[in-house]
């Protein structure tokens, strides 16, 4: 493999590897060793602490606030694809007034920490005599924040096409609703489409931070348990690895649909190709076989 | 107003902290960051696969776990007693190094490997075709993308107000302790974030223009 940093290796070179390789497996074998002895010098795996695993009442804890979990991620993903759909042709708009308000609303919300804004719709609210719930609260905030970066995408989507398909649209008649619907907005989200699906990634892994707020979602489920001193001796390590895998698999199912859109994307447009051989088989001969 | 005036010692107070923190982490995730892109773009297979998992595990976990994990499971490992400012900049550092390692590895791939080998036909040493042509181009496309990682850096310290670590996501707590008007309070602290990611998104839009590299 010829990459830019380094030459097709010759005989010398494999030999190095080769010794690097060794050293590299060692260097991560020793530190799996390391971690795993300290799970168990300091009893991380003991039955008391997997206990909780037994209890049904936990399982459905468990179940209830990954749907926690995922109906703000739902929720907060259509609105904020919501949002940015609207602020971006807010952006793309040709009148200045509509377009120049747009711009500041996604930039400061693009600059707001969302931990702010959770704050602001959770703590800050009810001051003004306005009590969300925490999910509201998350949710909103994923809106709002996601909703702006959204736009961004959206916009920066349509801005990618070339200047000739909407002169095209526009010599043939078209007007400003029927180019965007019709020419620009199909060839745009197509080209966004794994980006999008990356920022809805952020925005599962986002509704984490309605930990901050007491949001009961899948990492408050995890300290409630892990912290459990009295009846499971603080099991935070074994819970914790669970969180963590439940959270990776959620987004990496995404990610792989992400990765799957692309390749669907990549394929040649101008020949339709199918992966049923059997319709590629001429007509005549299905018409014979079936006769 | 009377918020920001009556309190302006713990806002800036607060704020220094951020960018306190915010830099000690930046520094520790470029080095680690670049580090990681090095493992990844490695002939060594071994080394590229510590990578990937690293890159690929840490990315899909949300940062307030890495915080979770490193405030409150690490600790009952009993391997090095840390603060939880220390605790914070180690998640943080962690979390961001992975970003780095992307945008520092697709900024490599981005230079064609016509021209390391166009290089290498030239006579040029290792050195030089580092410093002279492969470096000045992947600079180019890594610089914008940093920038943006770096504002989600800097946005993500407020994380740490959930574990005990005083920087500007913790003035609301401070404000009402005191009994002042805390929705104002975080507006003033949401505008404060707004001055410090503005230019930098400037910044980053400036190179852009001026670094785009046609191909």
């Amino acid at each position: 493999m010829s990459m830019v940093l380094f030459d097709v290796p010759g005989p010398k070179a494999r030999v190095r590897h080769k010794i690097m390789a060794v050293v590299g497996i060692a260097a991560v074998a020793a530190a799996l060793v390391y971690v795993v002895m300290r799970f168990v010098v300091t009893d991380q795996f003991t039955a008391r602490r997997l206990d909780w695993i037994n209890y049904k009442q936990i399982q459905l804890s468990l179940v209830e606030a990954i749907g926690n979990t995922l109906s703000a991620f739902a929720v907060g993903a259509v609105l904020a694809l919501l949002f940015g759909a609207i602020f971006a042709a807010a952006r793309l708009s040709d009148h200045a007034w509509v377009r120049v308000p747009a711009a500041v609303i996604v930039e400061v919300f693009r600059a707001i920490p969302l931990v702010i804004m959770m704050f602001f719709f959770y703590y800050g609210l009810p001051v003004a005599g306005v009590k969300l719930s925490a999910f509201t609260a998350v949710v909103v905030s994923l809106m709002l924040y996601n909703g702006s970066v959204l736009a961004e995408i959206f916009r920066a989507g349509i801005n990618s096409l070339p200047k000739g398909q909407s002169e095209a649209a526009y010599a043939l008649g078209m007007r400003k609703t029927q180019v965007m619907t019709f020419v620009l907005l199909p060839q745009a989200l197509r080209a966004m489409l794994p980006t999008i699906i990356s920022q809805l990634v952020v925005l599962l892994k986002d509704t984490a931070l309605g930990f901050l707020i007491t949001f009961e979602e899948l990492l408050r489920w995890g300290t409630r348990i892990g912290g459990d001193a009295v009846n499971f001796g603080r099991p935070m390590i074994p819970v914790m690895i669970v969180v963590a895998l439940v959270y990776i698999g959620l987004c990496l199912l995404l990610t792989w649909l992400a990765t799957y859109l692309e390749k669907r994307n990549r394929r040649n447009k101008k020949v339709i190709k199918t992966d049923n051989p059997d319709a590629q088989k001429p007509v005549l001969m299905d018409a014979s076989a079936a006769g | 107003m009377s918020v920001l005036t009556n309190n302006l010692d713990l806002f800036l107070r607060a704020f220094g902290q951020t960018l306190q923190l915010f830099a000690v982490s930046a520094v520790l995730s470029l080095v680690l960051g670049t580090l990681l892109a090095a493992l990844r773009v490695s002939p060594v297979p071994v080394f590229r696969g510590v990578g990937t998992t690293y890159v690929t595990v840490v990315r899909n976990t949300p940062l307030t776990l890495v915080f979770v994990f490193f405030v409150f499971a690490y600790p009952l490992l009993e391997i090095l007693k840390i603060d939880e400012y220390t605790a914070a900049v180690v998640a943080l550092t962690l979390y961001t190094a992975a970003f780095v390692c992307e945008v520092v590895r697709s900024g490599i791939n981005t230079v064609p490997v016509g021209q390391a080998e166009a290089s290498r036909a030239l006579g040029l040493t290792f050195t030089q075709m580092l410093g002279n042509v492969v470096l000045p181009q992947a600079l180019r496309s890594v610089v914008p993308p940093m920038t943006s990682t770096m504002i989600a850096l800097l946005k993500n310290t407020t994380v740490a107000s959930g574990f005990a670590v005083f920087q500007a996501g913790n003035i609301r707590e401070t404000l009402a302790d005191q009994g002042d008007n805390v929705l104002i309070g975080l507006l003033w602290v949401a505008l404060g974030f707004v001055i410090l990611v503005m230019p930098l998104t400037y910044v980053q839009q400036v190179f852009e223009k001026r670094w785009s590299v046609a191909r």
